[in-house]
């Protein structure tokens, strides 16, 4: 019994209370991922309740969208998660479709997926990268970066930017890929794959990352389903939902024909774990490092995405088709559609009045609401937990501030 | 969404909380009187066949011309909307519920309108009701910690309102 207390810190800390302190976490902290400021209130080193405070890169996305056409509003789309803007772009141009009932080419449809997929595993890496930041380990960083460059040199090479895309666009895509852009594509996944093995064994195995993150942070996933939480966060609770399955038929027509498995525990396994080490012996589902590990898997699988759209897209006879002109007007009436971005459930919500610029457009951000969760899973942990949890939530404050 | 008979459970349960409706538009959608939202919102969340666990999105519509000359041509009165988006997680399927809100409370410019909040059915909600009044001015009464989220505490106005001015200045910040 004695070890047992000696085990949980938290028994030892209110044995003997001291003061509350509040302690302030940000907005310029190294690891809350951005402009995000932590009130932390402290009993020793155990903290008792945690508010976070927004608005720090509030850009007034959405008043711009008022005052923008539909398609003069995609680079803004951009820079609200700006890790992955392909996929940012991709939920405004089929919100926007989906209101004016338009149908994209084939041809898009799959240059679309595999274009969305590529950016989810930059998406991806800068998470796994950065949460060995929070937790103290550099090198994994390294080691994502290094990676991830590749991706951006490919979609520089598609479309010029390496960051803010805009390359998925309201009707289509701007253009089509340049010529030889496949080949290096496959050749990168071809030496990408092998190295996601370096990652495992870097961060998912390490003895000092899994004490670090297992049974850190549990959500159950009836306090994920209640916050609105999407994505990784909601699926690394064991919630078997991903909006390219389960979303509006305007979406998952897109990921028609593809074979994917959504990447969440069922019966004590995820899918095809056999290729990927064994969950630890301390990691509870919903704990910070099912998120972890959910997001690995979503690498993987969204390789295997791209794999396939390379075959469907080549093999695609038709023309790419134009997009829509700046101008289109849109029929007067609202549409709300939510899209599977890297981090979550990014909705777009639009409202027209019959002209081609919205009487409102508003992003209903997924980190927004995978952040609002933090307060619960930080109740009773320690000062050093805190990163791990924010951290394993994958916030961008871009998305949140909008 | 669910067909008509839904809907027929719905009214059966609260009598006279549906107003209107439009099965046909492009997201089918139910309006409420704003009174009972809560009361709507706790029926769909916990007593209804299809349960809508999760709240996506809270909007508000700001429905106000203020050009003048644009606003003779208009076929509506001006009004704020609110719009919330669910979600059922077991079956699936989404919500979308709206509600008609005067601009001011009491034709008062300044005064935002109440609404009930809905926090007590998903605690998600805080959030999204704290950027509504934020943005767009509703009071949400019932709320547990209704302050600004996303603009500084001691801004002035709700920036999504049509008629809204950006102010000159902001703690010797030139606005525009």
């Amino acid at each position: 019994m004695a070890s047992m207390v000696d085990d949980d810190p938290r028994i030892i800390e209110f044995d003997v209370r001291t003061d509350e302190m509040l302690v302030n976490m940000g907005p310029q902290h190294p690891s809350t991922h951005g402009v995000l400021r932590l009130v932390l209130r402290t009993d020793g080193e155990v903290v008792s309740e945690v508010e976070p405070h927004i608005g720090y890169l509030h850009r007034c996305a959405e008043k711009i969208g008022e005052n923008l056409t539909h398609r003069q509003f995609i680079p803004y789309t951009d820079r609200m998660d700006y890790l992955a803007a392909m996929n940012m772009n991709l939920g405004w141009a089929i919100a926007v479709e989906k209101l004016m009932k338009y149908q994209v080419s084939e041809k898009a449809r799959h240059l679309r997926v595999l274009i969305a997929e590529l950016n989810r595993i930059a998406s991806h890496l800068v998470g796994m990268g950065a949460y060995g930041l929070d937790l103290g380990t550099f090198s994994p960083f390294l080691y994502a970066f290094r990676e991830r460059e590749k991706i951006l040199d490919l979609f520089e090479e598609a479309c010029g930017a390496r960051l803010t895309y805009s390359y998925i666009t309201v009707g289509g895509l701007t253009a089509d890929l340049p010529p030889g852009w496949l080949q290096r594509c496959e050749a990168f996944l071809d030496q990408f794959e092998p190295v996601i093995k370096e990652y495992h064994a870097l961060l998912t195995t390490n003895a000092i990352f899994v004490k670090r993150t297992a049974n850190i942070g549990v959500m159950s996933p009836e306090l994920a389903i209640e916050y609105g939480c999407s994505g990784p966060v909601l699926r690394g609770s064991g919630v078997d939902q991903d909006m390219r399955r389960d979303g509006e038929a305007i979406y998952t027509a897109m990921y028609e024909g593809y074979a994917f498995e959504v990447a969440v525990m069922k019966d004590g396994h995820y899918p095809r774990d056999r290729d990927y080490p064994a969950v630890p012996a301390d990691a509870v589902l919903g704990d910070c490092w099912h998120r972890f590990f959910v997001r690995m898997l979503e690498v993987v699988q969204s390789m295997d995405l791209v794999r396939q759209s390379i075959d469907r897209y080549s093999a695609c006879k038709g023309p790419l088709g134009e997009p829509l002109k700046l101008t289109e007007k849109m029929p007067a009436g609202d549409a709300y559609l939510e899209t599977e971005c890297p981090k979550g459930q990014m909705g777009f919500y639009i409202v027209s009045d019959g002209s081609a610029i919205p009487w409102r457009a508003r992003a209903r951000s997924s980190s927004f609401s995978n952040l609002a969760v933090a307060h619960e899973l930080c109740r009773g942990c320690l000062i050093a937990d805190v990163p791990a949890i924010v951290g394993s939530l994958d916030i961008v404050m871009g998305e949140i501030d909008r | 969404m669910q067909g008509p008979g839904f809907l027929e459970q719905l009214e059966e349960a609260l009598p006279g909380a549906v107003v209107g409706r439009n099965l046909e538009a492009i997201d089918p959608w139910v309006e409420v009187a704003p009174e009972r939202i809560a009361d709507v919102c706790r029926w769909l969340a916990k007593s209804s066949p299809v349960r809508f666990d999760s709240l996506q999105c809270i909007t508000a519509v700001d429905w106000c011309e203020p050009d003048p000359k644009k606003a003779a041509k208009v076929s509506w009165q001006p009004h704020l909307e609110m719009v919330y988006h669910l979600w059922s997680t077991p079956a699936r399927v989404s919500l979308v519920v709206k509600a008609n809100l005067p601009r001011w409370k009491a034709d008062v410019p300044g005064q935002p309108p109440e609404i009930p909040s809905v926090c007590g059915v998903w605690r998600g909600a805080n959030w999204h009701e704290r950027e509504v009044y934020d943005l767009s001015g509703v009071w949400f009464t019932g709320h547990p910690d209704l302050r600004r989220i996303l603009c500084p505490e001691d801004w002035e106005g709700y920036p999504l309102r049509k008629d809204y001015e950006m102010p000159l200045d902001y703690h010797g910040i030139r606005g525009r």
